[in-house]
C-alpha cells in the first residue's frame, strides 16, 4: 500500500509534479511534444479530437505528411487561415456559457499589452473562472509558449517550435489554430514573481480536483508561495474540504500565512496552532521568524514572539535530533539484517562444518539472480515472482551448494586453507558463468507494491517498508534456522556431527551424506539473502564479492559455530556502521570497521560468543 | 648464527638441484633478455621485443612476490590473503618517488605538487610525501613501509595467536580496507587512478630502450638476491624452527621456542621481499593504482604458489611465471575464458596437484626411476 506522504519541499516538489501528470494529461502532452518534437501532432490531437485532422493517425510519418497536406491545402497565407479558426471556435466553444467565455476571452485577449501587475492580476481572475484548458494555459503561459501575434495582437497557444515555424492552438479552447512563422509573434513575458503565481494558480486549479493526494500536493504548493490570493483561495476551499489530510494541510497553510502577514497577536495565535506540527515548512518559517527579529528587541510583544517561536524551534529541533537517531538506528538494524542473512548461511558451513566457502557470496547472487529470472518468468506479478523466489533460490544455491560440496569439498575436509582456494576457484568460475549467461550488465529486480512505500509517522520520521520487510524477513528466516538447528533431527545431527564427528558416525549417523545437507542448508540460506539483497542493490556479477569479506566478519566477530552470535554480531555490527557514517562518511566507515574487526579478532580470537567445552579445543 | 649444516653458505644453499637450476637459469635470463633485445636484428627469431622484456621484468617481480608468499606459506604454514598490500605499498612508495620525479613537467607544471593534487586544489605537499624525491630515502621506505605494517599487523594477530583460516581472513579484510582506503582521494595518493604519467627514474627516461633493459636485469637481480635470501633462511637453523612451527606449532611452543616471535619476523621479512617486488614491478609497468591491493590479486598470488609448488621458493616462481604467461595468452586470446581457467586451475591444483608442477615433475620422476631397475 503506498502511504506516501511528504516529507520536506523536495518530496512535496515531487508530488506537486505528480499532481500535474494526474490531472493535466493534455497539458502535459504538449510539454513532452516541445520538448521531443515528432510526437507532439498524435498526441496533440488526441487531446483536442475537435480538431480538423483525423485523431490519433497511426504514425508520425502519416501525421507529418497530414499535417503539411493541410498546411499546403489551405489557401492564402497561413494567418488568414487562423483567422478563421478563431472566428469560428470562439462563438462556438460552449453554448450554454456564451457570456461566461466572452468574458474568459476577453480576460486572455489583455494579457496581449499587460504589465506583470496586470499579467498576475488577469492569471488570477483566469483561474478563478477557470474553462476545461485553463490548467493547459497555464502550463503553456509557465513555459513561455503564449504568443502574441503582433500584427493584430491576437494571443496563441504555441504548442509546438518548428524550423522558425509555430504550431499554433487557441488559446480558449485549445483547437489546433494553424502554423505561421516565429518571426510574426512575440512571446508573453513572464519572470519570476509572475512564474510563482502561475505555480500557484495551477495549484488552485487543482484544488478542485476529485483526488484528495492532488488536493494535498496542490496545498502543500500553495503554501510554499503563499500569497493573500492563495491564502482566500484556501479560507474559501476549507469548508467544502471533505479529507482530514487536506485540511489539516490548509489549516498550516493559514497559521503560515497569518504568521507572514497577521498582527502580533495574530502571530503569537498561529504559533500556538502550528505547534506540534514537524512540517518543513513551518520549521522554515518559524525560523525565518528568529532571523528577522533581532535577539535583543525592544519591543515587549515581538520579544514575546520570539520566545514563544524559539521555544517552538528547540522543541522541533530536539524531537528531529530524536527521530534522526531512531532513523540511524533503523538503518542499521536493516544494513544488520541484511549482515545477518548473509552470514547465517556461513555460519552453518564455516561455524558448524568447519568448512570456508569462499563461494559463499556467488550463492547468494545466484539467489538474487533467481529472483530476478522468476520476474522474467512471470511477468506481471511482481509481488508473486518474488515471494516464490524465495523457496526457487533456496533450491537454486541449494543444491549447487551440495554439488560444490561432493564434488570438492569433500575431498578437502580437515584442510582449510586447501578449501579455501579451491572454493575461491568456484566463485570465480560461478561469477564468469552468470556473466556469459546474464552478461555482465547489471539487472534490476523490481520491488512489489507493497515494499515500495514508506510507513510515514509523521512529517520528520518515516520508514522505506522494503527495508522494514527486509529486517522482519531476515529475523523470521534466523528464527526458522534455529527451530531446524534446535527441533529438527536434522539440526541435531548436524550439531553431534560439528561436535564429535567420530563419536557421532559411531552412533549411526551418516556423516557424509549429513555433511551434504548441512553444506546445501548452508547455501540455500545464501540463496534466500539473495532474494532480499536484490531488493537493495542492482543485481550483477559482483554482487556476492561485495558481501563475501562482510559476512566473514560477522560470523567471526559473532563467535563461529553459535548462530546466536550471528544475530547479535550482525545487527551490532550494521548499527556501528550506520552510526559511524555520519561523521566519517561510507568509505572511511567502512575501513574503520576493518581496523575495528581486525583488533576485534587480535584481543578475541573466538568471537563475542566463544564456543566453550572440548569441543571448541579441538578445532 | 650458528648454523645446523656445516659447510660454505653457499653449498648449503644450492646444494638442492632444483634451486640451483633455478638459479642458473635465471641468471642466464637475465643476461640473455637485454642482450637479445639489444643486440640481435628485429628479423632474428631470437630477437625478444620491448614489450616481451617489460613483460618478462613484470614476470619477475610477480615471482618475487610468489617467493615472498612461499616463504611464510610454504615454510611456516601462515596463508596471507593480503600479501598485494605490501606489494602495493611497495609499489607506491616507488610511485611516489617516480611522481617527485616528474617536477614541472606536469600537465599543470606545479614544480612541487604532482597534477592530482594541483587538481584537488591542494597548497602543500602532506607529510608523507616529503622525502620521497630523494631515491635512497625512497627506496628505505619500500621496505620499510611494508615491513612496519607487517610488523604491528602481524605482531598483533601472532601474539593473540591468530592462526590458520581466521589469519587468511584477516590478512584480506586487511588488503580490502586498504584497498578502500587508497581509492579515496583524500588519502593523497591519486585516488582512483593511483600514480602514472612516470618520467623518469634516477634521471634515465622510463621509456628508454637502455632503462628499459636496467629495470629488466634490476628484477632479476632483485629476484635472484630474494631468492637467495629465502633460501639462506629456509636452510638455517631457523628455517627448521619454522618448519616445525609450520608441522606441529603447539608442539614448538611447548619444545620452549617462542613461535609468535618467529612467525613475526619471517611474516616481516617476506613483507619487504613483497615491497621490493613492488617497488620493481611499478616503474615497468608504469601505474600502480588501488586495484593492486584487491583481495582478489592477493588470492590469484597465492595460487600462482600452489601452481607452482609450495615449500620450494623456486616452485613459486616458476608457478607465478606459468600462470601469468597463461593469463597473458588467454586474456589476449580468449578474454572470457580467463576466469573460467583460473577458477578450475583453482579447484584443480588443490585437488590433484598439492604440490604443484614441482611435486607432479618429481613424482614423473620417481615413477621414471622406478620403471629404469626392472
Amino acid at each position: 500500500m503506498r502511504t506516501c506522504t511528504p516529507r520536506g519541499t523536495t518530496a512535496a516538489a515531487v508530488l506537486a509534479l505528480l499532481a500535474v501528470l494526474a490531472l493535466a494529461p493534455c497539458a502535459l502532452a504538449q510539454n513532452n511534444g516541445q520538448n521531443e518534437g515528432q510526437n507532439t501532432d498524435s498526441n496533440a490531437s488526441e487531446a483536442t479530437p475537435a480538431t480538423s485532422e483525423s485523431p490519433a493517425p497511426a504514425n508520425d510519418a502519416t501525421v507529418e505528411s497530414g499535417r503539411d497536406a493541410q498546411a499546403s491545402d489551405e489557401p492564402g497565407d497561413t494567418a488568414e487561415a487562423q483567422a478563421g479558426a478563431d472566428g469560428e471556435s470562439e462563438p462556438g466553444a460552449d453554448t450554454g456559457e456564451d457570456e461566461d467565455s466572452t468574458e474568459y476571452a476577453a480576460t486572455i485577449a489583455e494579457l496581449a499589452d499587460a504589465s506583470y501587475p496586470e499579467k498576475r492580476d488577469i492569471l488570477n481572475r483566469l483561474v478563478a473562472n477557470p474553462n476545461a484548458h485553463t490548467a493547459e494555459l497555464l502550463t503553456a503561459f509557465a513555459d513561455n509558449r503564449l504568443v502574441v501575434r503582433e500584427s493584430d495582437q491576437t494571443i496563441f497557444v504555441a504548442a509546438e517550435e518548428r524550423d522558425e515555424t509555430y504550431v499554433l492552438r487557441d488559446p480558449i479552447t485549445f483547437e489546433a489554430a494553424g502554423k505561421a512563422a516565429t518571426r510574426d509573434f512575440e512571446p508573453v513575458r513572464t519572470n519570476v514573481g509572475l512564474r510563482g503565481s502561475i505555480e500557484s494558480g495551477q495549484a488552485r486549479l487543482r484544488l478542485q480536483a476529485d483526488d484528495a493526494e492532488t488536493r494535498l500536493a496542490a496545498v502543500e504548493t500553495m503554501t510554499e508561495k503563499l500569497d493573500d490570493t492563495a491564502a482566500d483561495a484556501l479560507r474559501a476551499h476549507r469548508p467544502e474540504e471533505s479529507d482530514d489530510a487536506v485540511r489539516e494541510a490548509i489549516d498550516r497553510a493559514l497559521a503560515i500565512n497569518d504568521l507572514n502577514t497577521g498582527d502580533n497577536a495574530a502571530k503569537l495565535a498561529a504559533v500556538e496552532r502550528l505547534s506540534g506540527d514537524f512540517n518543513q515548512m513551518v520549521y522554515n518559517r518559524l525560523n525565518n521568524i528568529l532571523l528577522l527579529i533581532p535577539e535583543d528587541t525592544e519591543d515587549r510583544d515581538q520579544a514575546q514572539l520570539r520566545a514563544a517561536v524559539a521555544a517552538e524551534v528547540e522543541r522541533i529541533d530536539w524531537w528531529r535530533g530524536v527521530y534522526d537517531q531512531l532513523e540511524t538506528l533503523f538503518f542499521g538494524l536493516s544494513l544488520g539484517s541484511i549482515l545477518v542473512l548473509a552470514g547465517i548461511g556461513l555460519a552453518i558451513t564455516f561455524g558448524v562444518m568447519g568448512v570456508i566457502n569462499m563461494a559463499h557470496g556467488e550463492l547468494i547472487m545466484l539467489g538474487a539472480y533467481t529472483a530476478f529470472v522468476m520476474q522474467q518468468l512471470l511477468p506481471g506479478h511482481v509481488g508473486l515472482a518474488l515471494v516464490l523466489a524465495v523457496p526457487a533460490a533456496f533450491v537454486v544455491s541449494g543444491l549447487v551448494g551440495i554439488l560444490i560440496e561432493r564434488s570438492i569439498v569433500q575431498w578437502l575436509y580437515g584442510r582449510p586453507l586447501e578449501t579455501l582456494l579451491a572454493t575461491f576457484g568456484v566463485s570465480l568460475f560461478l561469477q564468469q558463468l552468470v556473466r556469459t549467461v546474464f552478461t555482465p550488465l547489471n539487472r534490476s529486480v523490481s520491488a512489489p507494491e507493497w515494499m515500495s512505500g514508506q510507513l510515514h509517522f509523521n512529517d520528520m520520521f518515516a520508514l522505506t517498508e522494503n527495508r522494514l520487510v527486509i529486517v522482519a524477513f531476515s529475523l523470521a528466516v534466523f528464527a526458522a534456522l534455529i527451530l531446524v538447528m534446535n527441533r529438527t533431527s536434522l539440526g541435531l545431527k548436524v550439531r553431534a556431527v560439528s561436535q564429535n564427528r567420530d563419536m557421532a558416525r559411531a552412533m549411526g549417523i551418516r556423516t557424509q551424506r549429513l555433511d551434504a545437507l548441512t553444506f546445501g542448508l548452508g547455501s540455500g540460506i545464501a540463496g534466500i539473502a539473495g532474494v532480499a539483497l536484490s531488493q537493495l542493490t542492482n543485481v550483477g556479477p559482483n554482487l556476492g564479492q561485495a558481501y563475501i569479506i562482510d559476512s566473514f566478519m560477522v560470523v567471526v566477530f559473532g563467535g563461529v559455530s553459535n548462530l546466536w552470535g550471528t544475530l547479535v554480531g550482525g545487527l551490532s555490527l550494521g548499527v556501528l556502521t550506520k552510526f559511524l557514517e555520519p561523521h566519517t562518511g561510507t568509505v572511511l566507515a567502512k575501513i574503520l570497521m576493518l581496523i575495528f574487526l581486525i583488533l576485534f579478532i587480535q584481543q578475541r580470537p573466538r568471537g563475542l560468543f566463544p564456543q566453550k567445552g572440548r569441543a571448541a579445543e579441538g578445532s | 648464527m650458528r648454523h645446523s649444516n656445516h659447510g660454505p653458505v653457499l653449498t648449503r644453499m644450492l646444494g638442492d638441484t632444483g634451486s640451483l637450476i633455478f638459479v642458473v637459469v635465471l641468471i642466464a635470463l637475465t643476461v640473455a633478455v637485454p642482450l637479445c633485445n639489444v643486440y640481435l636484428p628485429e628479423a632474428s627469431a631470437l630477437h625478444v621485443t620491448d614489450y616481451t622484456v617489460a613483460l618478462i621484468g613484470k614476470y619477475l617481480t610477480y615471482a618475487l612476490l610468489a617467493v615472498a608468499i612461499d616463504l611464510i606459506w610454504g615454510y611456516c604454514g601462515i596463508l596471507s590473503l593480503g600479501h598485494t598490500a605490501f606489494f602495493g605499498l611497495g609499489g607506491y612508495a616507488m610511485g611516489m618517488y617516480l611522481m617527485r620525479q616528474i617536477g614541472d613537467r606536469g600537465v599543470y607544471g606545479n614544480p612541487v605538487l604532482p597534477d592530482f593534487m594541483v587538481f584537488l586544489d591542494w597548497e602543500h605537499l602532506p607529510w608523507y610525501w616529503h622525502g620521497m624525491d630523494i631515491f635512497p630515502f625512497a627506496m628505505a621506505m619500500v621496505v620499510l613501509v611494508p615491513g612496519l605494517l607487517a610488523l604491528v599487523f602481524g605482531g598483533l594477530a601472532f601474539r593473540s595467536r591468530v592462526t590458520g583460516v581466521y589469519f587468511a581472513i584477516i590478512t584480506q579484510a586487511m588488503t580490502y580496507a586498504l584497498m578502500l582506503a587508497f581509492f579515496r582521494n583524500e588519502m593523497g595518493f591519486g585516488g582512483n587512478n593511483g600514480l602514472t604519467d612516470f618520467k623518469d627514474i634516477l634521471g634515465y627516461e622510463l621509456s628508454a630502450d637502455g632503462t628499459r633493459n636496467a629495470l629488466f636485469v634490476a628484477s632479476g637481480v632483485g629476484l635472484l638476491l630474494g631468492f637467495l635470501i629465502a633460501r639462506f633462511i629456509v636452510t638455517s637453523r631457523l628455517g627448521r624452527v619454522l618448519e616445525a612451527i609450520r608441522d606441529a606449532e603447539s608442539r614448538t611452543r611447548f619444545t620452549g621456542y617462542r613461535v609468535a616471535y618467529y612467525k613475526l619476523w619471517i611474516f616481516t621479512v617476506s613483507a619487504m621481499l613483497a615491497g621490493v617486488a613492488g617497488a620493481l614491478y611499478v616503474p615497468q609497468v608504469g601505474i600502480i593504482n588501488p586495484s593492486e591491493f584487491s583481495p582478489i590479486a592477493s588470492i590469484e598470488a597465492v595460487v600462482w604458489v600452489a601452481v607452482g609448488g609450495r615449500g620450494t621458493l623456486y616452485g613459486a616462481a616458476l608457478g607465478a611465471g606459468a600462470v601469468n604467461f597463461a593469463k597473458t595468452w588467454l586474456t589476449g586470446a580468449y578474454p572470457e575464458i580467463w576466469p573460467y581457467a583460473l577458477g578450475i586451475l583453482f579447484v584443480a591444483v588443490t585437488l590433484f596437484l598439492p604440490k604443484g608442477i614441482v611435486g607432479l615433475v618429481s613424482q614423473l620422476r620417481r615413477r621414471m626411476r622406478r620403471k629404469e631397475p626392472s
